[in-house]
């Protein structure tokens, strides 16, 4: 699916020295927000509401871009096309593809 | 203002992530951050904080970041409040609603510290040239309504003076360029006590308040002394010197002065500056031109000024016109002037001469058309006509002329304590000038009222020999006898009669000098005056070049001198 780097070293060196102390907290942030995010879009999908799948994807595709998850925010960032033009048929399975990228990126951030 | 740090930003961003590198990278740089979780709390915040710059997320719950935007905008005002949209929206049309909305930049994730560093600079500085410009621009609106309500003062007190005047009579149309700012066109028109009508056209140079300036003293002047009868060439000098007294160098005033005689049928110009003035004669038709030949008013002083006139006779419904330059210098939508060969041409094809004032009006209005109205129109006719006919609210034609002080006598004495400090002569002549008619006279008025007193107090009073002055030595000898007389003296006078009496056509003095002295056999005098030589009796001659008569009363110490004049129009 993408040749690119599960999680962008520069950016998280960028964060690292940015958020300083705050760091684990940014992490921590971001890991239970997207577990959120993850939760409310299996709701959505389930009660297909096209409206708050797309806005929920939109949300966490840019939390997980500025973390430096660019595959993740890709996949995002599909289902988020595909819910703006209404199509929510293909979406479960690059849910399932989300979920299992994001525990991917949560097991590297947690061996920080 | 200036300061890059040390400004309150306002993030907006649903999610905590985003929310929370915004809020360290900005708190980083210096700055207050206040953060909202979605639009309506940013536009509450904004309300609240009045923060400097808006970070804001697209899209967010409650109200997106377009409406946030909006609102903040509105509520804003003309304060410029910078909006940076944070998105990962990358559509064009995404981006095109942002700034719709309000927005003025964007920061897209992942958030890069250095730009947002960048940006956060560049808006300052912008707001901060946003605020000089409204601090200046608040600025000049004040200077300039402080500057027209100085203009619009200076207006209401010109037209006060200016508008005293007759210019309402039925023998007078005029027009002038209805402007709220005085543009420069001075208008005035007075009746005089001998019944003439004195009209002047001016034009300053610049306008507003700086011609208004020298407005002032040129209407006062000119109805002050007008009203009192003096003659067109003393208030010509007058205004002159005032105006080259008052005025700066350049700055000056072109006109021209007429005084219309409706009961003699003739009229004086003086044209200093204007564009030659038209006289229309309604027997012929013919149009005569009255250039200029003087330099404006306030650029001689008083010796290089020239006052001389040009007189005519006029006829029953003869026409006098006068314009100041923007009848000729009107323009066409197309740029060009009207010009004086189109001005003449309005006369040539006159066909109504009572229509005429309406024809040249008409034309130059005409021309301009929805032309530039880049100067003044300032237009006057002045029509010859019978006293009896023309009628004004202001002054009344009819009245009988010379109203005023028309016959006066006074006796002045000087006693013996006065004679050897006192001269009476600048006072009685301080008297005399301020006599309408009398002041052109006061050189040779001076003339004779010392001979008439020196005679009277040397001869008569002192009883000094004339005799003695037809040698050198006699006339020395004279002369200490006279100074050692006048220390002593205890007793006599000298007495001045004046009686005055003003005409159709002018006036009349006649001077009675007295002294105390025991007289001379003054018809021996008279009979040998012509052969008199030498230091004494060049007096008595001169005297009888001046006055309509001189003549000597009993027994020599009484002498009357008649002296006459006439008006200058």
């Amino acid at each position: 699916m993408s040749t690119k780097q599960r999680l962008d070293g520069d950016i998280l060196a960028m964060l690292k020295d940015v958020m300083e102390d705050e760091f684990p907290v940014l992490i921590d942030t971001y890991l239970i927000d997207a577990a959120i995010r993850i939760k409310a879009l299996r709701e959505a999908l389930n009660e297909q509401d096209a409206e708050t799948v797309r806005i929920t994807a939109h949300s966490f595709k840019g939390s997980s871009s500025n973390i430096g998850a660019a595959p993740l925010a890709e996949l995002c960032m599909v289902i988020e096309n595909s819910a703006h033009k209404g199509q929510l048929a293909g979406i479960e399975s690059t849910l399932d593809e989300v979920e299992q990228e994001f525990m991917a990126v949560k097991q590297v951030l947690s061996e920080l | 203002m200036h300061d890059d740090r040390g400004l309150t930003i306002l993030v907006a961003d649903d999610t905590s992530t985003d929310r929370l590198i915004l809020e360290t990278i900005v708190r980083k740089e210096g700055h207050r951050v206040i953060s909202a979780k979605d639009g309506v709390e940013a536009v509450a915040l904004f309300v609240q904080e009045s923060p400097d710059i808006v970070l804001l997320d697209a899209l967010m719950p409650k109200l997106d970041g377009f409406g946030a935007a909006r609102q903040i905008k509105a509520l804003a005002g003309e304060q410029l409040v910078p909006i940076i949209f944070l998105t990962s929206l990358t559509d064009t049309e995404s981006l095109v609603q942002c700034l719709d909305a309000g927005g003025d930049d964007f920061l897209s994730k992942p958030y890069n510290r250095v730009i947002l560093q960048a940006k956060i600079k560049a808006f300052n500085r912008m707001r901060a040239m946003h605020g000089t410009m409204l601090k200046q621009r608040d600025q000049i609106i004040l200077h300039n309504d402080h500057l027209l309500q100085e203009q619009t003062v200076a207006k209401q007190v010109f037209d006060n003076i200016a508008h005293s005047g007759c210019l309402d009579a039925s023998n007078v149309k005029y027009f002038l360029s209805p402007l709220a700012v005085f543009n420069g066109d001075v208008l005035l028109a007075a009746m005089r006590p001998s019944g003439s009508m004195m009209v002047l056209l001016g034009d300053f140079t610049g306008h507003g308040l700086p011609a208004a300036i020298g407005a002032m003293p040129l209407a006062s002047t000119f109805y002050g002394m007008a009203h009192k009868g003096f003659a067109m060439t003393d208030i010509l000098r007058e205004i002159n010197n005032k105006l080259k007294t008052i005025l700066p160098v350049g700055v000056f005033c072109c006109a021209t002065i007429i005084d219309m005689n409706f009961h003699k049928g003739t009229m004086k110009v003086w044209n200093g500056g204007l564009p030659e003035c038209f006289l229309y004669r309604a027997a012929s038709g013919e149009v005569e031109s009255v250039r200029s030949t003087h330099l404006p008013l306030g650029v001689l002083d008083s010796k290089s000024f020239k006052d001389d006139c040009l007189n005519f006779e006029l006829a029953c419904d003869d026409r006098f016109y006068m314009w100041s330059d923007g009848i000729h210098e009107a323009r066409s939508v197309d740029g060009d002037m009207f010009g004086e060969e189109r001005l003449v041409q309005v006369f040539k094809d006159c066909v109504k001469p009572e229509a005429l004032f309406q024809d040249v009006l008409g034309k130059v209005q005409a021309f301009i058309g929805e032309g530039e109205k880049d100067d003044d129109l300032s237009l006057i006719e002045i029509r010859m006509e019978l006293p009896e006919n023309i009628l004004s609210k202001s002054v009344d034609f009819n009245a009988s002329r010379g109203t005023g002080l028309m016959e006066w006598s006074l006796q002045f004495e000087v006693k013996p304590a006065s004679f050897r400090f006192f001269d009476p002569l600048p006072l009685l002549l301080n008297i005399l000038v301020e006599v309408p008619g009398l002041s052109s006279h006061s050189g040779e008025l001076y003339t004779i009222l010392s001979e008439l007193y020196n005679n009277a107090l040397e001869h008569g009073v002192l009883g000094l020999d004339s005799c003695l002055k037809k040698t050198a030595d006699g006339f020395g000898q004279y002369y200490s006898l006279r100074q050692e007389r006048l220390e002593k003296i205890d007793q006599g006078f000298v007495r001045f009669g004046l009686d005055h009496k003003t005409g159709d056509n002018g006036g009349s003095l006649m001077l009675t000098v007295t002294d105390s002295g025991k007289g001379f056999d003054h018809q021996l005098i008279q009979s040998c005056e012509l052969k008199m030589q030498g230091y004494c009796g060049r007096g008595i001659p001169l005297l009888r070049g001046m006055c309509q008569s001189l003549e000597y009363l009993g027994n020599g110490n009484e002498v009357k001198a008649l002296f006459e004049w006439e008006n200058d129009s």
